[in-house]
């Protein structure tokens, strides 16, 4: 049967995406020097080698020139007989450039961009008919040793233990989660049958765990137990690492290609090496086994699967709303009882499954952080800047469609960093600073969110210089307006400080783009800054766009989820304090402050009227620094719910985000509280 | 997101519709009343037929949006079309009928008086809408058909339900 | 508290039967078996370790998870638990999420 190779070409173009990436950045930790160890060069040469062999099946003949001469160069340095000269990165990050274009040229069926492609083949043949210069001196350093691979947990529980309600397999469970696990079970204390208690644990285990988990993790497993068992937890001594000589020796940058271009990206090349290169290697090995251990699939797959599982959880919850009823109906009691246990493990096996799905569409931070040492490096490059560029949490997950759409927002918010908040080498020296500047993207963690920042030491942002625009503007200022306050002007519309406009940024728009996009995605963002210290942006993002921690409240017939992070509080309101204000309608008096208050029904034309107000109850919500007072007749509870479109078959209706399915299989309309308060205040 | 094809059309087809398939071009139409008038949809439109479920109603609606369902977890609107068209009694019990309608790639639920039959008409027997005649503006009428002395009145039911009066889709859609 | 513990376990889909003391919670747990009881230390009545030394002796708690809420995270009421008999403990204050996935491993 003939194969339809085409098929495969998409394939081949987002693998050699990725592939470039990795070229990328490995080439650009290269360029760091300190760092880089004799498995980076491996990994560029094989991303290399991998778009040359697909592009001679997908009938690309061009990259296949191209890339052969890059494996010819990347070779050589492999194997020591050519230096990694910051002359000769320059070019194969060129040539990643040029590649990706060939690929994006192909993918539309366009022609390639001949010049370029010409000139890169010139420059790369250029280095490969100078003489490789003899291996460097100085040889990177051997990778040091990982500190810890994992633990070696001995555990042999008292006989007792089981009556304490603990169980062996549960404290298995836990650890397995925490990396991979083998347990050996020790049989040695095993009497003959006969002399068996059913209740009595008789095992003891050597157990290995592989992976990150810190000592307490591991002991706080074992809390529960403690004195009901002897447990000994030790690291597992990493493997003696014993590199081959030629691998762990690659060149140290000489200058000596004088033709390209200087590397303006400070290198840190002295400052750490030693745990730099131990952490080089722990990466890579991590990377490695990522590698080989997973498989591509669509996103519309995992999409459908999510969609499924959703199902699954309200067919769920529907099974036990009707098992609630079983006790008036003539069943068999033990039928009965058999059926309600058979809904609770359903119950947690769906629940379980859920949480499995969600996590297949979670991404590393790294996917939107990989980006960014190249556009730090480039423009440093242009603006003639010093800067070194850290990132933190790079394994913090974030749903994969949060992460592509917080993409640009961060793009922006790092150049504006850059060419705003870093000061030139010369100013940074006369501050007595370092004339290298340093921008942090770092991201965590926290509760059910995550949060991302963009700091710089910079020069923090000025008060006066934003105070003034923003007057100039037409703004409403105030002199006791607190920074906090201050700051907020630059999301607005078209502000910008900037004396002059480049083409980095400093046009004034974007910022305002920037909140826009975030607080679309749910989330919020905060500026600290200090004048001559730097600035620091905080994005905080909920973990995914599907779900949603929500209020159900009740009005009329109707449920409505209103979205948690915008509830500040709920309440019954004393009659005295609710008060008629001529033509505005109502307004609700909490704690010295009047907010306009009005009934959920009136604004979404759905429900009645309640008979007794003072039995209604008020929720207060919060949005975009606006207060709004709604009028709901119950509150039922608080659950999560899952996101579903409305628009998708119907169209965006104002005051509603979305739409959710019920427990009992019902829709309820997920209230979108800034739009409320926004009408609201404008109607005020 | 996915669709899932129910199999309700498939098991409701017609005999008849095969021997005049042969003849010529016979394109298949789900019959339903509207008061006293019978319509007909292109069956390949037509997703599923149900029961009417609970709505929920949706704000800022106009009357005949009764407002939207779950329809195996995906959001569905709902149209009286009695009431869109001031045609029929006005009523919902369990015998009240919703045609489930796949239309410019969105999922519409259809509420009708009831659903009649599956025909199959060849192109020589559907005649041009006439001016009047039918409660329903000509723009969404394909034409007349006539079986068994009946009329039918063929729908363009993708250009009803994508419509602008019809206020179910953005209007950046249309 | 209790009332949180309820609403809390509820929404995560568990069957909760509450009781307002500790004599009260023996009474029904020896009517009906339960996969797990939840046991706050203060409790009017009979207190939680108190609690816990009685379900410990019965023969249809002699395996299942006993868990206590405590506040005190010193090792002493920790320690007077475990030997009536507790599984483990719950430090308070917690989160919701907390308590929900301690309740799920425990159950597996």
């Amino acid at each position: 049967m003939a194969v339809d190779i085409s098929r495969f070409r998409q394939v081949f173009l987002d693998e050699s995406r990725e592939n470039l990436q990795a070229m990328e950045q490995g080439l650009l930790k290269l360029e760091q020097g300190g760092g880089a160890t004799a498995e980076d060069i491996n990994t560029i040469f094989r991303a290399a080698h991998s778009i040359k062999g697909g592009a001679g099946t997908f009938g690309f003949a061009e990259i296949g020139e191209v890339t052969h001469l890059l494996e010819t160069l990347l070779d050589q340095m492999r194997s020591a007989k050519r230096e990694v000269t910051s002359g000769a990165v320059t070019v194969l990050l060129q040539s990643v450039d040029v590649v990706r274009g060939m690929l994006d040229a192909g993918e539309k069926e366009r022609a390639n961009d001949a010049q370029a492609v010409a000139a890169l083949t010139e420059a790369l043949q250029h280095i490969l008919g100078s003489a490789p210069a003899a291996a460097a001196a100085r040889p990177v350093e051997a990778p040091a040793k990982p500190a810890t691979q994992g633990w070696r947990i001995r555990f042999a529980p008292h006989a007792h233990l089981l009556r304490s309600g603990n169980e062996p397999g549960r404290i298995f469970r836990e650890l397995a989660r925490m990396g991979s696990l083998k347990v050996e079970a020790d049989l040695a204390r095993l009497p003959a049958l006969p002399q068996c208690e059913p209740e009595s644990v008789y095992l003891s285990w050597t157990l290995s765990l592989e992976g990150a988990a810190t000592r307490e993790q591991v002991a706080d497993v074992f809390a529960w137990v403690e004195g009901d068992c002897d447990l000994a937890i030790e690291p597992i001594a990493p493997a003696a690492a014993e590199p081959k000589p030629a691998e762990a020796r690659t060149a140290a940058p000489v200058p000596a290609a004088a033709e390209t271009a200087e590397a303006v990206v400070d290198k840190p090349a002295a400052d750490k090496p030693a745990e730099k290169g131990g952490k080089a290697a722990d990466k890579a090995t991590a990377e490695r086994a990522a590698e080989s251990s997973s498989i591509r699939v669509s996103v519309e797959k995992v999409d459908s699967l999510i969609n499924l599982v959703g199902e699954l959880v309200i067919t769920e919850a529907m099974l036990k709303q009707i098992s609630g009823l079983l006790d008036g109906a003539e069943l068999d009691p033990a039928l009965a009882e058999k059926l309600l246990n058979g809904i609770a493990q359903l119950d947690r096996n769906t629940r379980d499954l859920q949480d499995a799905v969600m996590s297949v569409r979670m991404l590393p931070m790294d996917f939107a952080f990989s980006r960014f040492p190249r556009v730090v490096r480039d423009l440093a490059a242009k603006l003639g800047k010093k800067v070194r560029l850290r990132t933190e949490g790079e394994q913090t997950e974030l749903d994969k469609g949060v992460i592509e759409k917080i993409v640009d927002p961060l793009n922006h918010l790092v150049r504006n960093s850059l060419d705003h908040g870093l000061e030139t080498p010369e100013d940074r020296r006369k501050a007595g600073k370092d004339e290298t500047g340093t921008i942090t993207l770092r991201a965590a963690h926290q509760g059910g969110n995550v949060v991302i920042e963009v700091a710089d030491d910079g020069r923090g942002l000025s008060r006066d210089k934003i105070l003034a625009t923003a007057e100039k503007r037409g703004l409403p200022v105030r002199e006791d307006m607190t920074d906090e306050e201050v700051w907020q002007f630059i999301f607005m519309p078209g502000f910008s400080t900037a004396d002059k406009v480049t083409d980095v940024s400093g046009r004034g728009v974007g910022m305002d783009v920037v909140k826009r996009n975030i607080v679309e995605l749910g989330g919020q963002v905060d500026i600290e800054s200090e004048v001559g210290e730097g600035t620091t942006i905080t994005i905080r993002l909920p973990l995914t766009l599907a779900i949603l921690d929500g209020m159900s409240v009740r009005v009329g017939d109707e449920i409505f989820i209103i979205p948690l992070n915008f509830v500040v509080e709920s309440l019954q309101p004393a009659v005295k304090d609710v008060k008629t204000v001529t033509g505005r309608g109502r307004v609700v008096k909490v704690r010295d402050e009047y907010l306009t208050l009005v009934p959920m029904h009136e604004l979404y034309g759905v429900g009645a009227e309640v008979p007794r107000p003072q039995e209604a109850i008020v929720v207060i919500l919060e949005a975009e620094g606006r207060k709004l007072a709604v009028l709901v007749d119950e509150l039922v509870g608080q659950q999560q719910v899952v996101i579903k479109s409305l628009d998708s078959n119907y169209r965006r209706v104002h005051g509603v985000s979305g739409a959710t399915i019920l427990g009992d299989g019902r829709v309820a309309l997920i209230v979108d509280a800034g739009a409320l308060t926004r009408t609201m205040s404008k109607a005020a | 997101m996915s669709m899932q094809t129910h199999g309700t059309h498939a098991h409701a087809k017609h005999g008849k519709g095969e021997a005049q398939a042969a003849a010529g071009i016979a394109n298949e139409y789900l019959t339903f009343t509207l008061g006293e008038e019978e319509y007909g949809v292109d069956i390949l439109k037509v997703q599923e037929i149900r029961g009417y479920d609970t709505v929920t109603r949706i704000p800022e609606a106009p009357a005949f949006i009764k407002g939207v369902i779950n329809l195996r977890g995906t959001i569905v609107p709902v149209v009286d079309m009695r009431i869109k068209f001031h045609l029929g009694k006005v009523e919902y019990n369990q015998f009240t009928v919703m045609i489930i309608l796949n239309i410019a790639k969105r999922v519409v639920g259809m509420v009708v008086d009831g659903v009649s039959d599956v025909l199959a008409l060849n192109d020589e027997a559907i005649r041009p809408a006439p001016e009047f005649g039918s409660s329903i503006d000509t723009r969404y009428i394909r034409g007349i058909g006539t079986v068994d002395q009946r009329m039918l009145i063929l729908m363009d039911i993708e250009r009803l339900m994508s419509s602008e009066e019809m206020a179910l889709m953005d209007r950046a859609v249309q | 508290m209790r009332q949180m513990v309820s609403f809390t376990l509820k929404q995560a889909g568990f069957d909760v039967t509450e009781a307002e003391d500790g004599k009260v919670a023996l009474e029904i747990a020896q009517k009906e078996k339960f996969n797990l009881v939840l046991a706050d230390v203060n409790m009017p009545n009979m207190d939680g370790i108190s609690l816990i030394r009685a379900l410990r002796g019965l023969p249809d708690y002699k395996f299942t998870p006993l868990l206590m809420l405590t506040t005190e995270s010193g090792g002493d009421k920790k320690a007077e638990g475990k030997a009536a008999g507790a599984t483990g403990w719950i430090v308070k204050p917690f989160n919701p999420e907390q308590l929900v996935a301690t309740i799920r491993r425990v159950l597996g």
